[in-house]
Parts: structure tokens; sequence; C-alpha cells
């Protein structure tokens, strides 16, 4: 995906080797950029091109959803609450300036600075409690919002809110919806790796292994865990605006879904929870599957049984993500071919100090990282 | 205006009965696992439709129906731990299980929906429409019978907690799991069981659920499980007296609300909990929350 950002730290094979490996992530990135970028020309279907809209939105989403909970660990299952005020933001504002065409894409600032606002309260009081009460605090914060937009007039009510339809030519209607979204995606998978490379992401990290710890060496937590909730309210706010603008209408079960949370829990899981590019293989995997079984299912129902199979799939079989996984398997091969190469040549001394080195490279990992993967399994209960 | 609001206090007891029992089966399961099973509101619309179908079908009584649901919910509930929570490792064991009982509400609502479709259904009995007059009240013998089993229930509940041999290995695992299982207690059969216990009361919430509330679908889950998280955490996560006050505390707020506007008495639900939890981030009865992750 963009270039495997969390494939682990080179191990010490040699500059020569680090620098091929360091540039291999940005030439991977940039060649799926690309991709990304060629895709509308090369696909027109418009079917295939609405399931790859909802997909870059969705991976947005995600990116962002990581940023606030795969770093910190705070678990929020209530993002559907900016999900939808961004949603219901470019909605209201599009119907009261009768903005239509490119103009609405404008209001995605807007959207992005409602999403913003309403955060920093709920931020405020939901900050307070950690894991469990969190959620369950994030999870009451959306009912509040979907009960108060069925019950307010100038949400519509249960009807909600019309988008303005665009008059683009029908062959690429799909196009201007694509860009904006790939370049949602772009700005926050920059976010997500601009943190996660700083000061402020190794704080975030540090809250989301031991926040008593982290307190006590000078992190002043509740600014920093606010900051990231903002951050990625303001992306998930920008997606549900543009989300809102491409299916054309809003209404309080649709921009207010239980299901947008779980999915966007479930693809930040599947690829590998804190990774960068974890959320969106997470969205590029699991959306598109989502899509092609409700239109494979028209019977919305059984789409919902196996998309809840899925989900279990996923959780039980994958519980740390497709990239954490893989980047322990490249590790521990790696250090076996290593200690074999060692074993043919020099004395069995250097060989321990290798897979020593071999050791201490794997557990000086950032993320995952499997020494406390390992304590958490110990501790684990039933 | 005085008499209404008599009556809005003895519904939102009465119905607070019904949610307390819901609600202590969602605690418990938390205080031994350290897990919010998110499917226990879809779990009581199955115990509604399990009712409803022992009632409709084989014209058996809904409380003698009881006597078959509540086991069958009990090995639903061991099943769901057993298949889906137990394997659960790792660091983020506690968010996965939230997970993955969020997926096994779906699959089961996903069921419902093809089993019934989408249309309400109502449980009917005799005793739901006729109503007694009591100290100037007029009451459905539903809410009196439906208040004395769950209370009942409760104290069955308490007993089995406090009296019991069992209960006490209950109790040791809530306290410190890793301490039980040095003195030689079977934590996993614990947790299997309690889940079980936890999930089996909602047959009978379930059941009540469906004679009371004017209507089910298999959407109804949804709200029942946002207004059951609310009355566990108010109360204090793992306490058992906590979620019997709060839910009598919400219900009735819920219903006095409802009297000047019925389209903001659920969100009052939240709202309560917002505010207490700004005052009280542990809720109502709750211990001072672990420091430690």
């Amino acid at each position: 995906m963009t270039g495997g950002t969390a494939a682990p730290r080179p191990p010490a094979g040699g500059p020569a080797r680090r620098l091929a490996l360091a540039a291999w992530r940005p030439a991977g990135a940039l060649a799926f950029l690309v991709i990304l970028l060629v895709f509308p020309l090369a696909f027109q279907n418009p079917t295939v091109t609405t399931i790859a809209v909802d997909t870059l939105i969705f991976a947005a989403a995600a990116v962002a959803w990581n940023i606030f909970s795969g770093y910190s660990g705070y678990i929020s299952l209530g993002h559907a609450v900016f999900f939808g005020a961004g949603a219901y933001t470019v909605g209201i504002a599009a119907r009261a300036w009768h903005t239509t065409g490119d103009g609405v894409f404008v209001l995605l600032l807007l959207a992005a600075a409602v999403a913003g606002g309403l955060s920093v309260p709920l931020g405020l009081i939901a900050l307070r409690v950690r894991r469990h009460t969190f959620v369950v605090i994030t999870i009451a914060f959306f009912f509040i919002a979907q009960l108060t937009v069925t019950n307010l007039t100038v949400t519509g009510g249960s009807s909600g809110i019309l988008a303005p339809s665009p008059n683009w030519d029908p062959a690429t209607f799909n196009n201007p919806f694509y860009y904006v979204a790939l370049a949602l995606l772009v700005i926050a998978t920059a976010a997500s790796w601009l943190i996660r490379r700083s000061r402020f992401g190794l704080q975030l990290r540090a809250i989301r292994d031991d926040e008593d710890r982290a307190a006590g060496l000078g992190v002043r937590a509740m600014p920093v865990k606010l900051t990231a909730f903002v951050i990625s309210a303001v992306v998930t706010g920008m997606a549900g605006g543009l989300w809102f603008y491409f299916i054309g209408q809003a209404i309080p079960q649709f921009a207010f879904d239980p299901l947008f949370d779980l999915s966007v829990v479930v693809m930040a899981f599947f690829g590998g929870l804190g990774t960068i590019a974890g959320p969106i293989l997470g969205a590029l995997v699991i959306e598109p599957a989502q899509q092609w079984l409700t239109l494979q299912y028209t019977n919305e129902y059984l789409s919902e049984i196996l998309l809840g199979a899925l989900f279990l799939l996923v959780i039980l079989a994958l519980p740390r993500g497709v990239i954490p996984t893989a980047a322990e398997l490249i590790t521990r091969f790696r250090a076996r071919r290593r200690s074999r190469r060692a074993e043919a040549g020099p004395p069995a001394a250097v060989t321990a100090a290798a897979a020593r080195a071999g050791q201490a490279g794997t557990a000086a990992r950032p993320d995952p990282d499997p020494a406390g993967q390992a304590r958490a399994g110990r501790e684990a209960g039933p | 205006m005085g008499r209404q609001i008599y009556e809005a206090i003895v519904d939102g007891i009465l119905g607070g009965g019904i949610y307390a029992l819901m609600a202590v089966g969602l605690t418990l399961i938390f205080g031994v696992l350290d897990i919010i099973n998110i499917a226990q509101g879809i779990l009581v619309v199955l115990g509604a439709y399990l009712s409803y179908v022992l009632s409709v079908h084989l014209h058996i009584d809904l409380f003698v129906g009881l006597l078959i649901t509540v086991p069958v919910m009990f090995v639903i509930g061991v099943a769901i731990q057993w298949l889906f929570m137990r394997p659960l490792r790792g660091r983020e064991r506690a968010t996965m299980s939230l997970l993955a009982a969020y997926a096994v509400a779906l699959i089961i609502e996903g069921i419902l929906y093809r089993v019934f479709g989408p249309n309400f259904v109502v449980l009917k009995a005799s005793y739901i429409t006729s109503s007694v007059h009591l100290f100037g009240f007029y009451l459905s013998y539903i809410y009196l019978y439906g208040f004395a089993l769950a209370v009942a229930c409760v104290a069955a509940l308490y007993l089995l907690l406090y009296r019991t041999r069992f209960g006490r290995s209950v109790r040791a695992t809530m306290q410190d799991q890793t301490a039980a299982r040095l003195i030689g207690i079977d934590v996993n059969r614990v947790a299997a069981l309690t889940f079980g216990i936890g999930v089996a009361v909602t047959a009978i919430g379930g059941m009540m659920f469906g004679a009371t509330s004017g209507g089910f679908n298999p959407n109804s889950g949804y709200d029942l499980i946002s207004r059951l998280l609310a009355i566990i955490i108010l109360g204090g996560l793992g306490s058992i007296g906590g979620a019997l006050a709060a839910a009598v505390f919400m219900t009735t707020a819920e219903s006095l609300v409802d009297i000047w506007s019925p389209d903001w008495a659920v969100v009052v639900f939240y709202a309560a909990l917002v505010l207490v939890l700004v005052i009280r981030p542990s809720g109502l009865f709750g211990k001072r929350l672990a420091r430690a992750q």
C-alpha cells in the first residue's frame, strides 16, 4: 500500500541495504498514488467508479479514525457523529445559499469547521474517562446526535435533507467526487504520517501504552488527546460532507449509522491498528466487499448477516491486523536467514550475538510491540 | 398535572424494574469478563421473538413460555462466549470482544429480519390489555406481574451471587482474575456461565419488553442497547446495585419528560448520562476507575 510504512525498521543489514529499504517506501506510496490517479481513466463503468468513490471516502474516514483511536488507544464508536455532522452541514449550507456544482465542494471546509467545533466539547467530556466507559460515552453521543437531527426541523426530521444534484456529464459523473475523495485521503494520510513521526505522535502512543506513566513523564495528556480527537473529527466531517453530496441525501439513520462506526473500526483493525497504511488497506478490502455483498444480495438482510460473519472472521482470524502480522513474519524470516548464514561462517558466539541483535530489532520496533503483545496475552483472561 | 406526574413516577418505577433486570445481566457480564456485550439489545429482541413464536404458534402462555426461552437464551449466551469471546487474546482484547459482540448482534439482527421481516409485532395476552384499579390509577396487570418477576429475578441473582459457592467464585473473578485462578477457580467456566446467565435474563426482559413496548421489530435492538449502556454506565460499570438504581432513575426521568415532550424524552436518557459523567466520571455507584490500563 502506501509503502508499507508499518514495516519493521530495517534490521542491521548495512547502510546500503537500509538505503534501499528507505527508498522503497516512498516509491511504493508514489506508485500506489499513481494507480489511484489513473484508476477512473481505466475503469469507466459507473458501478465500479461508484464503489471506488465510496471506498476512498471510507478510507479517508478510517485513516482519520486511526489518527485518534489507533494512536491513542481510545476506541471511539461515535465518529458517525462527525460524519453525520459534516453531511448535514453541507446539506443545510447548500440549501441556504443555493450552492450547486463544484461550489458544494468548498462547503467541505465548513463541514470540517463544524465537526471540529463539535468535537471540542464532546472530547472534553468523553476524554475524562477511559476504556469501556469512553467507548460507551461515544456511543451515547452518537444516539444523542441521531435523535437530535430526527427531532429538529432545520435537519428535515426523519425525512432528512437532499443534496443539490450537479448537472455533470453522466459519462464522467463520478470523477469529480473521485478526485476530491482522493485528495481527502491523501491529506488524511499525510496528516497521519506526519503525526506518527512527530513528538506529538510519540506522546499519543505513550498515552496508549500507559497513560499514567506518560503523564508522569510530562505528557500533558488531555491537550494531546483532545488535539488528536479534533484532527480526527475534522477529517471525518469532511468525509461525511463529501459522502452526502455523492449519495445525494442524508436521513438520520444513514448519516448517523452505527454500521459506519463498526465498518471504520473493522477496517482499521483489519489492516493494523495504529499503522499508517493499515486503515487504507482495510478500507480497500472491506468497503468493496461490503458494496459487492449489498449489490449481490439485494435482499439487504442477507448482506447484513454475511457482513457480520466477515467482521467476526477478521476479528477472530486476524486479531492484530494484516500489516503488523506480515511485518512480524518478515522480521522472523530475515532473522532466521541471517542466523543460518551466520552458522555457515563465523563461530557460535557471533551467531548468538546476531540472533540477539535480531531479537532486539524486533523488540525495538515502535509498533506493534511484540513484547507488549505477549505480556497482554498472558494477562488476558477468558 | 399533579396526577400525571404521579402516574409518570409509577410508570417509571415499574418500567425501571424491567430495564433493571436486563441491565443487571449486562453489568454482570462486564464485571466478570470485562466485556461490554453490545449484543444484549438484540438478544432482548430475540427473547421477545421467542416468546412471540411460542405464544402465537404453540399457544403457550407468555409466563409459562419463559420456562423454555430462559434455558434457550442461556445456551445461546454460553455459545456466544465460548465461540467468539473466549478465543480473543492480546492487548486489544476488550475492544475486540466489543466488536465481536457487535458483529454477533448484526448477524442476529439479519436473521431476525429474514425470518420475521421488518413489520412490528406485539405480544398478546389477556393480562396485557386488562388493568387493575389501584391507589387511584389504572395499571395494566402485565406491569405488575413483570415488576414482581423482575424483582424476584434480581433477588434470585443476588442470592446466587452472595449465598452460593458459585457466586463466591464469580465475585472473586470480578475482583481479581489472576488471584481467582491461583486459588483454583476455573475462570473459563465462570466466564461462560456468567455470560449465559447475563444473556438468560434477556429472555425475561424480552418477554416483558415485547408485552409493554407496544410493538417491536428487529431494529428495536439499537434503542434497547443504547438505553442499557446508559444505565450501566450511570450506575457504575460492574455495580449491580448501581444498575438497579440507575434503571429506575432513568425510566422515571424519561416518563416525566414524556409528559411535556415525547420527542425529547429519549434524549433525556443520554443527557442525564453525560451530565452525571461530567460531575462523576465513574458513574453514580462506580468504584474509582482503575488507573492503569
